[in-house]
């Protein structure tokens, strides 16, 4: 044991107390033992108790309890003791039930001494935050499917209940575009139809269009195959063109209300926009605090191993194969990482003959895999080009034979080259999104219920419905209802079979990880739209865009009916003038902030050493002498990444500093 | 005894709702919970085939129907001269049976968690306020601070207030199983425990005291959402 501790403790004392006995609370025994009559001569010894707790380690080590209110002490560093003692909520104190009512008692008498004004402010702070409470249990019960989740996660851990967060969240997503769309497009079309408002639809002919180019020849009716139906439900062709499910049914260039006249071709771009500027805004709203542990995992005191074992059970697990299976990974992510560690160090200590041998070796076997993808992105085009000019039927199974053919011959074997020799490092989720994209990677396992495999499907669905949503507007209703029933079909799965998948993911990464590969996709979807919607000239035959020569067309002739000091004002913010200006100012306070985090981060690597170097160096009794407050004030330990942005005193990187101490002995007894 | 002393009253339960995190609802749903396990015995539990005992814990979403009920199944436990409501709130129930709630049994740490939570003299009884101190810092809006106190108790192996070697290797030895074979070899150990002193020791003596684990806590992403009980 250390020197200290065996210092603190008395001898003949065991070395740990129950923590209600009275002589043992380290609040000052006074205070509790006695009645309320001597309450006056508790006040001047909660002044030093909280004095105490601002520069030295309040943790009694016989008693056990931590008294100290366990968020800042910036609050006790300010004005008057009572004021601050009550601004703590209770229920912040470390202390068990019965003890917290005494405090409480304490503070309630401590009350009668302060000012009608005072007491009014805390008796209405208090009132408020119950009413804050009552209101967040109240939205927490309109989530949905919040009962299913939270009694997954009592029985399964936060890692599958991460997964099902994640398909909620899916839901939500495609379930807000779909209504965007119909607020926008599909209602005020269905109004005018059914002639439930006095609207009228305005239509207006194109001039200078050959006739031909109007005629779009649908399916021809007669006798036909009685399974042509079924084919064209399933794969949106034949009679399903004409419904609403698809863009061409709107081939409507306004409704006429009694007001004013509803232009629907702006609305259903306008739709689009609003829908994919939503999911971008949602999506990295989400992923905003994985984004900051992220950062923080990429500096230098990267804590992994105390992540694991600190965090590393999940207390939420109840069933017992779920426990065993929590256990053999965890004994097998910590041999993993050791065993890497212990790579590591070998690899630091190869020659630079073998790291020149080996980087060679990984450069061609790199160029082999792109050659190949290479191939196949080619013989993609070349079936695609194919189809095109010969528009048949057979063509699109070639096309599809050809794409799928190359995907499955690849897979195992880039992998097989990869791994062999890169060693990959456990959990490089990064191949699997790839996986998406290119369509040649594929994880190495593939079972259970949440394998990535299965991952890579929605994020697929997924783009695509972004992507469809433009062209086929009912596209996110089917998306939604695809997600509850997978939702509902994985949960039961899961609760019948009792089978999650052998690999067990953290909730933290695999969160993040599910963001970022969905604004991948997300960001894949806009590109073709764009391109889509500003270069290829919009169809004459239907659809709402056929008076206009490109999609994008709609937004300059809607701009020119505005008036005119709103439109060269329009037209100045879209200017080069303004935005190259703009674009530099946003450089410059970018690289402000990257020069602030870099300062930070050194002043945080300067007072680490300090710290090590003061305690090795003074004696126990100097040791709170020399370290004072000044000192401690600048050290900018953060709770989180974003933190380290502020200078200003981070109450946490105090307490570690004043408490990296040695236990002096005790005051308290 | 009877009526009176059947339902837990509006004043202790908004008192209890102030002094911990927990919601009405949870708290009810405790009082329920402690009582359970003594009510269905093991071949019933057999039976119904999940760890989770009988059909009581789904009709958890119930209010006061499920407190009345509840209440009193707590007192029918306790002897005569207990069943007064003051005297059930203090009645004291032994590890072993506490030890058997679903919540806690397939939990590496779960006579720690009974230890550190007990206040009689003796500490291996939980009295219900325990309990509620228990679950209140276990649960969903506890502060990530408590959290992180608690846990330092929790994994202070040796109630010294420091975490030492000892307390890390038995706690290494808590998660990864607790049979003989599923241990780590002591080179292995040795390794694990060097690295995380050295990303957690900050004054470099050896053991990690509890501001340095609060610390490193309040960095690690996956603490607030594994140190939760959901009941």
């Amino acid at each position: 044991m250390s020197e200290s501790s065996a210092s603190a403790l008395p001898p003949g004392r065991p070395s740990r107390q129950p923590a209600v006995h009275p002589e043992n609370l380290s609040l000052d025994s006074s205070c509790f033992s006695s009645p309320p009559v001597n309450f006056l001569q508790e006040l001047p010894s909660y002044r030093s108790i909280a004095r105490r707790r601002t520069t030295i380690l309040s943790r009694d080590k016989q008693s056990g309890t931590l008294l100290k209110p366990t968020n800042s002490y910036s609050s006790q560093l300010k004005d008057g003791i009572a004021a601050n003692l009550s601004s703590q909520s209770i229920r912040e104190y470390a202390l068990n039930i019965s003890e917290k009512r005494r405090l409480r008692d304490i503070q309630e008498t401590q009350m009668k001494y302060l000012s009608e004004w005072d007491q009014w402010k805390r008796y209405s702070s208090k009132s408020w935050k119950r009413f804050l409470e009552k209101a967040r249990e109240m939205t927490t019960h309109l989530e949905l499917w919040r009962e299913d989740i939270r009694s997954i996660e009592g029985k399964f851990g936060t890692g599958i209940q991460s997964y099902f967060s994640f398909l909620r969240f899916l839901v939500l997503l495609n379930l807000i575009i779909f209504l965007i769309i119909f607020m926008l497009v599909l209602l005020p079309v269905l109004l005018t139809k059914y002639k439930i408002t006095n609207s009228s639809f305005v239509l207006i002919p194109f001039k200078d269009t050959d006739i031909q180019c109007t005629v779009y020849p649908v399916s021809s009716s007669g006798l036909i195959y009685f399974y042509s139906y079924i084919i064209d439900l399933l794969s949106g062709t034949g009679f399903l063109e004409e419904t609403s499910l698809f863009y061409g049914h709107y081939s409507i260039d306004g409704m006429k209300f009694q007001n004013f006249t509803y232009d629907l071709p702006l609305a259903y771009l306008l739709s689009t926009i609003a829908y994919l500027a939503l999911s971008l805004l949602w999506i990295v709203k989400r992923s905003v605090e994985g984004f900051k542990i992220n950062l923080i995992r990429s500096e230098e005191h990267f804590q992994s191993y105390c992540n694991k074992i600190f965090a590393g059970w999940d207390f939420c697990i109840t069933n017992r194969s779920m426990a065993d299976l929590k256990h053999s990974s965890l004994r097998y992510e910590l041999r993993a990482d050791l065993e890497e560690e212990r790579i590591r160090q070998k690899i630091a200590e190869r020659t630079s003959e073998e790291t020149i041998r080996i980087y060679s070796l990984r450069l061609f076997l790199n160029c082999i895999v792109l050659a190949v993808l290479g191939a196949c992105f080619y013989a993609i085009y070349v079936a695609t080009v194919f189809s095109q000019e010969h528009m048949k039927k057979l063509s699109d199974l070639f096309q599809k034979i050809v794409i799928t053919g190359w995907a499955w011959w690849l897979t195992p074997v880039i992998p097989a080259l990869w791994e062999a020799e890169v060693g990959g490092s456990p959990g490089h989720e990064i191949r699997i999104s790839l996986a998406n994209t290119l369509g040649a990677y594929s994880p190495s396992y593939s079972g259970g219920l949440f394998c990535s495999r299965l991952l890579v499907t929605y994020f697929y669905g997924q783009t695509i419905c972004w992507i469809g949503a433009f062209f086929s507007p009912l596209l996110p209703a089917i998306a939604t209802l695809k997600f509850i029933i997978i939702f509902y079909v994985k949960e039961w799965s899961l609760l019948y079979t009792c089978r999650p998948s052998p690999r067990q993911f953290r909730a933290s990464n695999s969160n993040f990880f599910f963001l970022l590969v969905l604004l991948i996709g997300l960001c894949l979807a806009i590109i073709p739209l764009t391109i889509s919607m500003s270069s290829i000239p919009s169809s004459k035959a239907c659809g709402p865009f056929t008076n206009f020569n490109t999609t994008w067309e709609v937004i300059p002739k809607t701009v020119n009916t505005f008036p005119s000091s709103l439109q060269s004002f329009i037209y100045g913010v879209t200017s080069e003038a303004f935005a190259v200006p703009f674009f530099m100012i946003i450089c410059l306070i970018m690289f402000y902030f990257i020069a602030l985090a870099g300062a930070h981060k050194r002043v945080v690597v300067q007072l680490r050493e300090q710290l090590s170097l003061v305690r090795k160096h003074s004696p126990r009794g100097s040791w709170r002498r020399t370290f004072t407050q000044g000192t401690a004030r600048k050290v900018v330990f953060s709770l989180e990444g974003v933190k380290l942005l502020q200078p200003s005193l981070a109450t946490t990187s105090s307490k570690l500093c004043l408490q990296a101490q040695p236990h002096p002995a005790s005051f308290i007894h | 005894m009877g009526g009176s002393g059947s339902r837990l009253s509006k004043e202790l339960l908004a008192e209890y709702q102030d002094l911990t995190f927990l919601t009405k609802q949870e708290i009810l749903l405790s009082m329920y919970v402690v009582s359970a396990p003594h009510l269905v015995d093991n071949e019933q539990q057999a039976r119904s085939g999940n760890e989770h005992t009988g059909t009581p814990i789904a009709e958890r979403a119930n209010g006061s129907p499920l407190s009345a009920r509840a209440h009193r199944r707590f007192c029918e436990l306790l002897p005569q001269e207990q069943q007064s409501v003051e005297a059930s709130l203090r009645a004291q129930v032994s590890f072993e049976r506490i030890l058997s709630l679903p919540e806690l049994k397939a939990n590496p740490f779960k006579e720690r968690i009974c230890r550190v939570f007990s206040t009689s003299p003796t500490r291996d009884r939980l009295s219900f306020e325990d309990f509620l101190d228990l679950l209140s810092v276990f649960s969903d809006t506890a502060t990530p601070d408590i959290k992180s106190h608690y846990a330092f108790r929790i994994f202070d192996f040796d109630d010294d207030g420091t975490l030492n070697r000892e307390d890390l290797s038995q706690l290494v030895n808590c998660l990864t199983g607790e049979s003989e074979d599923t241990r780590l070899s002591a080179s292995e150990m040795k390794q694990l425990i060097d690295n995380i002193l050295e990303e957690s020791d900050i004054d470099r003596d050896g053991t990690i005291n509890l501001s340095e684990f609060q610390h490193v806590i309040s960095r690690s992403p996956d603490f607030a959402s594994s140190f939760k009980i959901v009941l």
